[in-house]
């Protein structure tokens, strides 16, 4: 549970002890102590870290507004998009711990390589493939229909990571695409326009797929979109049993 | 394996589970009632020498733990010390006919 947030009229303390990851997998935590402030987010306080304490601190940043997911970190044990959590809701004490995110290699301190996060997604048959030219009219799908609702459901995943790094059986299973791939896979198979589902379903079933999944929700516990990828690889298993069922996988 | 045989294996770990979640509420209701209404062992293989229908839900509930525990048990070997692979496989096939040949003599045991 959330420490409580502190009313405006609570003095702050004044500063806060803060434990980053150095180095690679190899590396140990480092101790900082930031000046704390109002409305201070996490990535506040690795950006104070690296231009006032210690330059040679790596991390990534771009948006800083929710929108690009590239501050994904784990705070405090969760991960997180660091620009949109403020410290006042996780420091534990006064205390905050940031390390790169989970089940990806780390390059440096706070840097993950996410190329097997991106890679899993292009196994999971991530890429729309339609069947029309611009010669043809424009597909009629409507908003209202059950598999355009499923659609919308899923498709505001960013790529951040952090159900990536939620996820325990990627940490058990590494070959396990993990809930976002699944997740952009769903959004595909329940698109009318696809024409490579029979080739996705295959993709994404089986030990390495969806039927790895053990439902424990930490993605959609943790994805900061509110997006339910548990959902969509429950749906994937139907729809995959449904393909077989048919002679199709 | 490939993916149609590990879908497979999936869907028969859940029906089987499905089917142990109603053997084991039966069993235990069964053994509850043997303990509270204080049956020998004499008068409980008296009740089960013969009687069809409990060999065929004995015979059933082996089954179901033949086919889900060497599942289940196939993919905690995998998480938890990375064991995978065709020698996995034939152990966990191995361990299935031992549960079913161990359960189904207990259960003949019992009827004969």
């Amino acid at each position: 549970m959330n420490p409580p947030h502190p009313s405006p009229l609570t003095p702050l303390p004044r500063t806060l002890s803060v434990r980053v990851w150095r180095g690679a997998e190899a590396g140990e935590f480092r101790a900082y102590d930031v000046p704390r402030q109002a409305s201070q987010t996490v990535l506040d306080v690795v950006t104070h870290i690296q231009r006032h304490i210690d330059p040679t601190l790596s991390y990534r940043f771009a948006c800083r507004v929710g929108m690009c997911g590239s501050c994904a970190m784990n705070v405090n044990g969760k991960a997180r998009w660091t620009c949109r959590t403020h410290v006042a809701d996780v420091a534990v004490d006064g205390a905050l711990e940031i390390a790169p995110l989970r089940n990806l290699p780390m390059v440096k301190d706070l840097v993950t390589d996410m190329a097997p996060f991106f890679d899993k997604m292009a196994q999971a048959k991530s890429s729309f493939q339609g069947s029309r030219t611009r010669a043809d009219d424009f597909a009629r799908v409507m908003p209202d229909s059950p598999r355009r609702k499923e659609v919308d459901a899923a498709i505001e995943c960013i790529g951040c990571g952090v159900c990536y790094s939620a996820c325990d059986v990627v940490t058990w299973n590494p070959a396990y695409l993990g809930p976002a791939a699944l997740n952009r896979a769903w959004t595909l198979v329940n698109d009318v326009r696809d024409v490579a589902n029979d080739q996705r379903l295959a993709a994404v079933a089986g030990d390495a797929g969806c039927h790895a999944c053990h439902t424990q929700m930490s993605c959609t516990e943790r994805c900061p979109k509110q997006i339910s990828p548990t959902a969509g690889i429950a749906g994937l298993k139907r729809a995959i049993a449904g393909a077989v069922l048919k002679g199709r996988l | 394996m490939n993916v149609r045989a590990q879908v497979l294996l999936w869907t028969a770990q859940r029906i089987s589970a499905a089917v142990l979640a109603l053997c084991v509420v039966v069993h235990l209701v069964t053994m509850i009632y043997a303990v509270r209404h204080g049956l020998s062992a004499a008068e409980i293989l008296g009740r089960t020498h013969g009687n069809h229908g409990w060999l065929a839900f004995y015979v059933t509930f082996v089954a179901a733990v033949a086919v889900h525990a060497p599942i289940g048990v196939r993919t905690i070997v995998g998480e938890s010390f990375g064991w995978r692979g065709m020698l996995v496989d034939l152990a966990v096939i191995a361990l299935g006919l031992v549960l079913a040949l161990w359960g189904w003599r207990a259960a003949f045991a019992v009827f004969a």
